[in-house]
């Protein structure tokens, strides 16, 4: 054994996993999981912790699994995260616990990641859960949204002793972890919703098909139903558009919409009714996370690829693994490339995209160099689909119906870092509402920090 | 689980079902829609609330047999539940401060033209509703219209009742005779609310038109019923349904609806060999 390098995990063939939407990856086994562990050297004093967003006490579980203690480290892990066979596979852990790794200066860091996801896998086949409080307080608190913040927030506070009913507004809870991020990154059955019927097992109850500022208000649920507190985790899900001609052509999507049709309606298993386009050519403009996963969908479903991106590969803010993913199953890349219009045939569908090429000029305020159009650069893609991957923003609907919530310029919940409180009292806020679209892992840390700043506020009350 | 508590079939096509939703019936609006799914395979498609009853605490629906969902909740009983039904969504139509108005229905339209008529009605606006239909043997609402407008014009494509002519004629006819109204509400097939729109606009009179474009999720978050509106791109579900009929482009949203065409018959055709089987 090479300790300088990761023990090696298994993944499905790049040309086999191009054609379903199976896991990619495949998970540890108990003896490489044990020798993984092994080349953690359990720092006196270790950075990782510092780099998890819910600081979980990463040596702690690591030693558990060394020695072949799994249910141990799933009791370690639990104490700080809600969801981990969800963190394991989603987290950018190349730019958090494993990028201060001590092992990573020299060879590569140990694979944190990995790991716990094994524990976490290995708990639920062998039907090991979070145990239930022993005491109730009786107090009522109220959570809007089902995903990664709200179910996080929920947790903690059911652990705490509160009485917490989760509010979702579609027909199956767990937010992007259900409708965004596809099957072949993170199983729906499997994985998400064993960890939701975790949160479950603590006595959190989760009632669907209720849409805050529309079948209820936060008003309502303080004044008539008796919540004391609320938490807005509802995430950033409104889609943004380029603003371009031709942008509302038949063939052109959203990368929610594909994503949602795809992931939560099923439309790629021809049993469900919920349809989808699979297109012979599709172009995805953006290069994120969702960029990544929207590609990968179209091409599982039978399509030609490219992504299309103003930047270089090197700002390409999705994570590493998933661009190489992407790569190995045969998506194009189309870097410093901008669309300006969409180009559409006589039947209102799309035809192709007229794009220009880009230049990296200055950097910005942002601090990332600005793409600035190459003169006489323009050419035209030959396409019949195009998903818009360009971002999302948070929905309007909750801080529009509400008293007294106040929302920056961007349209995001103003909350306290700290306490998650909002400029309403009693209502707090955290993850992709309050920051815009970010990660799952801080959408937890947020959720977290919100159910100590509900119980504080509620113990003190 | 939401329970089917009646069904009546308004015409061979045409069917109106109570469902059982309290937290809905409490706060539903003339105007809004809701979002349901028969089973766990089900597609989610949107439907106008089209009477509701907050004592009782029920939802009325009225859909047309146009495709393999609806197909499939026109299978379903009373008694049986559907998977999920969320709402209400979207705006609610805007009915204050208007003196007379012209309600122009179309086909099932008219299943979502009548309560904003009846809202009208109730709050003492006047309304004059016009009603058209292909046919006598698919004329749905006709008395709760009659009761609940100052004029019904009915009209109908081959004269089998009412006028013989298009909404338009009709509506044309009352505004050259001299009626004047604060606003026109058209509510049915894109192309008919189309032409109410060119029609209005040459008079110069506001008009609003309910978009039914193709939906998913129907609270924001995908844009699968965006519009272009006033240059302008909306979202149905959030931002309407209801809107200026003359800032609508009208030919775009027609193109739109059309987009999973071959796909819906193919469903279609499966549900009706299925339907079959199970006959025979």
């Amino acid at each position: 054994m090479d300790v300088l390098k990761k023990v090696p995990i298994k993944e499905q063939d790049p040309q086999v996993r191009a054609h379903n939407f199976d896991e990619v990856c495949l998970g540890y086994e108990l003896e490489e999981a044990m020798e993984e562990a092994s080349r953690c050297i359990q720092c006196k004093n270790p950075k990782c912790v510092s780099g998890c967003p819910v600081s979980i006490d990463i040596p702690g579980f690591i030693k558990e699994v060394e020695n072949n203690n799994i249910e141990a480290a799933f009791k370690i892990i639990s104490d700080y995260s809600a969801l981990p066979a969800v963190c394991g596979r989603v987290c950018p852990q190349e730019t958090q616990c494993e990028q201060v790794c001590i092992r990573g200066i020299k060879g590569d860091p140990v694979s944190i990641g990995k790991l716990e996801r094994f524990v976490a896998d290995w708990a639920r086949n062998h039907n090991i859960k979070p145990e239930p409080p022993k005491e109730k307080n009786g107090k009522k608190v109220a959570v809007i949204g089902s995903g990664p913040a709200g179910l996080t927030c929920a947790g903690e506070l059911a652990k705490l002793g509160y009485d917490v009913t989760i509010f979702e507004a579609l027909h199956e809870p767990g937010g992007v972890l259900l409708y965004g991020i596809p099957e072949f990154r993170l199983p729906k059955e499997e994985v998400v919703k064993a960890e939701i019927n975790n949160v479950i097992s603590l006595g959190v109850k989760i009632e669907t098909n209720v849409i805050i500022g529309r079948s209820t208000t936060i008003d309502e649920l303080m004044e008539d139903e008796g919540f004391e507190a609320v938490f807005i985790g509802s995430g950033a899900g409104l889609p943004k558009f380029m603003g371009i001609p031709g942008e509302n052509a038949n063939g052109v999507f959203s990368a929610n919409e594909y994503l949602t049709r795809n992931n939560l309606m099923k439309a790629y298993d021809t049993s469900y009714d919920t349809p989808i386009i699979t297109g012979k050519r599709v172009a995805v403009v953006g290069g994120g996370n969702v960029a990544m996963d929207a590609a990968r969908t179209a091409l599982r479903l039978g399509a030609d690829v490219t992504v299309v991106y103003r930047r270089s590969e090197a700002e390409l803010p999705a994570r590493v693994e998933e661009v190489h993913h992407a790569k190995e199953e045969g998506i194009k890349f189309k870097l410093l490339t901008n669309p300006t219009e969409i180009l559409v045939n006589e039947d209102g569908w799309v035809s192709g995209m007229r794009c220009v090429e880009m230049e990296l000029g200055e950097p910005d305020e942002s601090g990332r160099r600005r793409p600035v159009v190459k003169k006489d650069s323009e050419f035209v893609m030959e396409l019949d689909t195009v998903i818009m991957s360009l971002g999302t923003s948070p929905n309007p609907l909750i801080s529009s119906t509400t008293e007294g919530l106040e929302i920056n310029k961007w349209k995001c919940i103003i909350a306290d870092e700290e306490t998650g409180l909002t400029t309403r009292e009693g209502v707090f806020a955290g993850g992709d509402a309050v920051t815009g679209a970010a990660t799952v892992i801080l959408a937890m840390g947020a959720g977290k920090a919100a159910a100590k700043g509900i119980h504080e506020y509620l113990t003190s009350k | 689980m939401f329970r089917i508590i009646k069904k009546k079939e308004l015409n061979p096509t045409v069917t109106l079902m109570e469902v059982e939703a309290p937290l809905i019936a409490k706060k539903a609006q003339p105007g809004q829609f809701v979002i349901l799914r028969t089973d766990e395979g089900g597609e989610r498609i949107p439907l106008t609330i089209a009477d509701y009853n907050r004592e009782q605490g029920t939802v009325t629906i009225i859909y047309q047999i146009v495709g393999a969902t609806t197909r499939i909740l026109n299978s379903m009983s009373v008694g049986d539940c559907l998977q999920d039904f969320v709402g209400p969504l979207g705006r609610p139509t805007v009915t204050e401060g208007k003196k007379k108005v012209a309600v122009v229905g179309g086909g099932v339209g008219c299943a979502i033209a009548y309560p904003v008529v009846k809202k009208f009605h109730e709050q003492g606006t006047k309304v004059h509703a016009i009603i058209g239909f292909r046919s006598n043997e698919l004329v749905i609402l006709e008395e709760e219209f009659r009761s609940n407008s100052s004029k019904l014009v009915l009209m109908s494509d081959d004269g089998s009742c009412g006028e013989k002519g298009l909404v338009t004629d009709a509506l044309k006819k009352l505004i050259e005779s001299g009626e004047q109204y604060d606003e026109v509400i058209t509510i049915g097939p894109l192309i008919m609310m189309k032409y109410v729109s060119m029609l209005t606009k040459q008079y110069g009179i506001k008009t609003v038109a309910s978009m039914n474009p193709i939906m998913i999720d129907g609270t924001g978050m995908c844009g699968g019923c965006r519009l272009s509106v006033g240059g302008k791109t909306q979202f149905a579900c959030v931002d309407g349904p209801e809107f200026n009929g003359h800032e609508i482009d009208f030919d775009e949203a027609i193109a739109r609806s059309d987009m999973y065409k071959e796909f819906e018959q193919k469903k279609q055709d499966e549900a009706c060999k299925l339907y079959q089987k199970e006959v025979s």
